[in-house]
């Protein structure tokens, strides 16, 4: 039978599965290799892909010429800090919206939303006057507050549509036996969203990692995270694709680890309420 | 269920976040407003003269104006549709039985991790440089000549870049959707003789409507803002050939230090993003019962 | 026991007070060799100065001048020593953003500074920036390639002489192009080396009542003449070549002659960065038979103080062990007189060590020298500048302009129609700027 799959379909599968993953992976694979190159290697034609001279220098170099595990910290401060701040204030108003509907729901979540849809270089002048009288520049603080605000809408979102799969008869049941407000959310709303507020935390942990715009125009040295570090090795002068990919290595490794490790988590919750 | 005193806490409760990202859109968007009628050039300090529509006149008649609001909608809608039809067939594929689905998996949703800046420097040095890249290497070992993707297509070159970072997202969501559609459907029409593509259409395709909306919705709201992207690859250029709205109103505003015609440019982007929110709300309704 | 505790507290206490005294500077720099070195060397001046601090923040060029002006514009106080150029600072110090240093320490020796350098930072009688390393513009050839070709390039050549010694040099089946030229665009990019070129064609940007002359007969010929070059023995991907694309190329042995920034002759004649170190030669930037004027382009890099500095002793301290004598000898001791900060000081170009290391050093000089930012055009003009014109529209129009150029360079534009866009957005820019003033 067709759906019985034989051994030879499975093996076309495999193949062209393997084969296309393998692409998409390519200029991540490539960029890994290259940092592990001599500059003259690195832009050797034709090009060689295991058979050189396997070198640590680039790495070397580049945490000699920038701090690279302080510009790591302040990304883990940045993206965690702004995720579990976000969550914080998403979790009572998804809450409210997915268990409390009004007519005003559906706007609300689309008003949100549109706010995302905002240029950011349109307020950039506008922040950085605010930022500078609030004495934030350049401090982690006042980057948690503003990559917070540009990601909230998107958490909002996800924890509600991950709420509204909770059936309202738990609830009704949790009221039955005298449970109020809080604890109704501490004890028995909490502990079903937790997949869904896990696959949230890491979505935002990921786009606040790579928020390039905010994190890049409102720090100097002290706050600097990994995309103001790359954005020293962009277009140096000689040769430097070697050092360049050995620090697109560093900026994205950590990430990319902890993407993979818990990309069963993520998927769960990536659904945005797409399945029902 | 609702009653008055769940209402009144739900509102209690709503209100937080409400308030933070009105804050966070009203505070800095009146600032800009009210920029956007004066002359202030961060590089002219002094009296910031009051001068009307000036600042718009000025935008709106800039020559870059129109090719940026179609680059802007070509951008979006090449990503788009790149990444919705390459995740739907991804999806499909992966759906397949085979051996080392895991790994296939972490393969293709690695891209989505790497930073827009990371991804967009590889591609341009690393890739589609026409004299030390690796495309140009290929190019040259089939005896062609190199291909200069940045100055001949530079827009494809950006969609392109742009989709490899999206595509894994699309797939996922694609993916997973896919596999909640129930199974005996599928073999009750095999039963019946529908061939692959009837099934597609008929059977799969429906199914994923919502999931596809969702892709949509989600993408166009990162895309509509696409800009280190273009900044590290081509500047805009040549000509205007990859100037989206973004990347005009940063020139204005960061380039030029043209505060004022920065934020009318930022206010004219804010009308536009606000239409195709509209837009895709509409479109939500229909799909989607938010 | 207890007098231990006493002397340990009394100890921390005193390490506590040492710790507060020692002030932070921040520096803002671009990601160029020169600074990274700077950044590299900072030890000695760390070692001497135990109570300073140096953060650092090194940026790409433009991503660092936007970020300073963003900074120094609102007053934002980020930073306590920032890298500009020589076109921003007479700017800022009409505005009062920038320090006067016109009272270094002894033995710094302010009359040293490169004469043309000197008057190009220094505002009302005072100087406002300290320079880094200084440049000019020259041609940069590869001797083998020239005598390959059986093509001979003169001291001071025409562009009709670069012209021949390019199509010569060009074999595109080995990957030698004749002539590599900056095409990404920028004002400090393509539009430095078109607008020097321009100059040397005998155009300029505006006439007298600011009105712009992209459209005139000088800019045609320029322009058609570059895109001619570069189309006919230009290296693939071009018009996103800038200066650092370019000298990764000629590096790599890849372009024949190479007309930019005189700063790039110490990095072509390295041993270990450049493959064809030992056969590169000199010459000064071309012109056009019967126009005396050799494109004018002078830049120098410089260390400034923003006036919302909170450390301008501090920053003064630095700035000053960064820019002395002592740090060019520095530099020599360890990598060599070659590597020396080039174009700032007259006593490195007296020094005998340095013009034997340094084949470069005397046409560097005489570029540097023959350079008039007073007078950048044959042609009466109102604006003084280079390869820049020196008023705060420019960065905007010169980036806008040199978009066209480059799209003209990739194909996408004509030639006619690339100079008349540029003509009417410069127009358009400038009356939007209330010119004439």
């Amino acid at each position: 039978m067709a759906h019985t799959p034989t051994k030879g379909r499975k093996l076309l599968f495999t193949l062209i599965a393997w084969t296309i993953g393998f692409l998409i992976f390519f200029p991540i694979l490539w960029t890994i290799l290259t940092s592990f190159k001599t500059e003259a290697e690195a832009i050797a034609s034709p090009p060689s892909f295991v058979f050189f001279d396997w070198t640590l220098d680039n790495y070397v170099e580049v945490q000699e010429r920038s701090a690279y595990f302080r510009h790591f910290w302040n990304s883990v401060v940045i993206s965690v800090g702004s995720t579990v701040l976000g969550l914080l204030v998403a979790i009572p108003a998804a809450w409210s919206m997915a268990f409390v509907p009004s007519k005003q729901t559906k706007n609300v979540l689309m008003w949100m939303l549109s706010t995302k849809m905002l240029p950011p270089v349109g307020v950039l002048i506008p922040i950085y006057l605010i930022f500078r009288d609030a004495g934030l520049l350049d401090t982690l603080t006042g980057l948690v507050i503003v990559v917070m605000l540009i990601n909230l809408p998107i958490i909002i979102w996800m924890l509600f549509t991950y709420f509204r799969e909770i059936p309202g008869e738990i609830l009704e049941a949790a009221r039955m036996d005298g449970a109020g407000l809080r604890s109704e959310i501490l004890y028995v709303l909490t502990p079903m969203a937790v997949p869904g507020i896990a696959s949230t935390l890491l979505l935002n942990i990921i786009l606040a990692w790579n928020e390039a715009f905010w994190t890049l125009n409102l720090t100097a040295a002290k706050s600097a995270p990994l995309t103001a570090f790359i954005a020293s090795y962009s277009s140096p002068e000689g040769l430097f694709y070697a050092k360049l990919s050995a620090a697109s290595t560093m900026a994205i490794a950590p990430i990319l680890i902890l993407g993979w490790f818990s990309q069963k988590q993520l998927v769960r919750g990536l659904t945005f309420g797409a399945v029902k | 269920m609702a009653t008055a005193h769940s209402r009144s806490a739900a509102r209690l409760m709503i209100s937080p976040a409400v308030l933070l990202l009105l804050g966070w859109m009203l505070i800095p968007l009146s600032m800009t407003l009210y920029f956007s009628f004066l002359r202030y050039n961060l590089l002219m300090p002094g009296a910031h003269d009051f001068i009307g529509f000036m600042n718009y006149r000025f935008f709106l008649t800039d020559p870059a104006f129109f090719s940026a609001l179609i680059n802007t909608l070509l951008l979006v809608g090449g990503v788009l549709v790149i990444t919705v039809f390459g995740g739907v067939l991804l999806a499909i594929l992966l759906d397949q039985p085979m051996w080392g689905q895991g790994i296939v998996r972490v393969l293709v949703i690695a891209p989505f991790f790497v930073m827009p800046t990371v991804s967009a420097l590889v591609w341009k040095n690393m890739f589609m440089n026409p004299v030390n890249g690796l495309f140009a290497n290929i190019f040259r070992a089939l005896g062609m000549q190199p291909f200069d993707f940045l100055g001949q297509a530079p827009l494809a070159s950006i969609i392109l870049i742009v989709s490899w970072g999206w595509l894994p997202f699309a797939t996922l969501i694609l993916l997973t959707a896919l596999q909640s559609l129930d199974r005996d459907q599928l073999e009750a029409a095999e039963m019946d003789g529908a061939g692959p593509l009837s099934r597609f259409f008929h059977i799969m395709l429906p199914h994923l409507a919502r999931a596809i909306t969702v892709v949509v919705l989600i993408q166009t709201i990162f895309l509509l803002s696409v800009f280190a992207e273009i900044l590290v690859t081509t500047n805009g250029g040549p000509g205007y050939a990859t100037t989206n709205i973004t990347y005009l109103v940063y020139a204005q505003s960061l380039l030029q230090f043209d505060v004022g015609g920065g934020s009318a440019g930022g206010i004219v982007a804010v009308i536009l993003a606000n239409i195709v929110a509209i837009f895709l709300m509409r479109m939500i309704g229909k799909n989607l019962d938010v | 026991m207890r007098r231990s505790i006493w002397a340990a507290g009394a100890v921390s206490v005193l390490a506590f007070t040492a710790a507060a005294h020692a002030e932070t500077i921040t520096i803002a720099t671009v990601n160029n060799g020169d600074m990274i070195r700077m950044q590299k060397l900072a030890e000695d001046f760390t070692k001497n100065h135990p109570d300073i601090q140096l953060e650092w923040v090194t940026l790409e060029e433009n991503v660092l001048r936007q970020r300073v002006t963003t900074d120094i514009a609102t007053k934002g106080g980020q930073y306590d020593v920032m890298t500009i150029g020589n076109y921003e600072v007479p700017i800022w110090a009409k505005q009062d953003w920038l320090v006067a240093l016109d009272d270094m320490p002894d033995g710094y020796d302010t009359d040293d500074i490169l004469p043309s350098i000197r008057s190009a930072l220094t505002y009302e009688d005072k100087l406002y920036a300290a320079p880094f390393y200084g440049e000019s513009a020259m041609v940069m050839y590869r001797t083998d390639l020239a005598e390959k070709a059986g093509v001979e390039i003169p001291d001071q050549p025409t562009w009709t002489d670069i012209k021949k010694a390019a199509e010569a040099m060009t074999d595109k089946s080995n990957e030698v192009y004749g002539i590599c030229l900056r095409g990404k665009p920028g004002w400090g990019e393509n539009m430095a080396f078109l607008t020097a070129m321009a100059n040397s064609y005998g155009a300029a940007w505006f006439d007298k009542d600011w009105k712009a002359q992209l459209d005139s007969d000088e800019w045609k010929a320029a322009v058609n003449d570059y895109l001619d070059m570069m189309n006919e023995d230009g290296p693939p991907g071009a018009s996103s070549n800038g200066f650092n694309e370019n000298l990764s190329l000629f590096q790599q042995g890849k372009c024949g002659i190479w007309i930019d920034a005189t700063v790039a002759a110490s990095f072509v004649t390295d041993p270990d960065e450049s493959t064809v170190a030992d056969k590169v030669a000199f010459a000064q930037f071309p012109n056009k038979e019967g126009v005396d004027n050799h494109g004018n382009w002078l830049w120098s890099w410089n260390l400034a103080i923003p006036t919302s500095t909170d450390s301008e002793d501090a920053a003064k301290q630095f700035i000053a062990w960064a820019t002395s004598k002592d740090y060019t000898k520095l530099v020599a001791d360890k990598e060599g007189w070659r590597a020396a900060p080039p174009g700032t000081r007259t006593s490195l170009y007296e020094n005998e060590e340095y013009q034997k290391a340094a084949p470069f050093a005397e046409m560097t000089l005489n570029s540097m020298q023959a350079a008039t930012p007073d007078k950048p055009s044959v042609q009466d003009v109102p604006y003084t500048g280079g390869q820049f014109v020196a008023i705060p529209e420019f960065q905007g129009i010169g980036t806008a302009v040199g978009q066209m150029f480059s799209a003209a360079l990739a194909g996408q534009m004509s030639a006619d129609q690339a100079i008349q866009n540029a003509q009417q957005l410069t127009n358009r820019e400038m009356t939007k700027a209330g010119y004439p003033k």
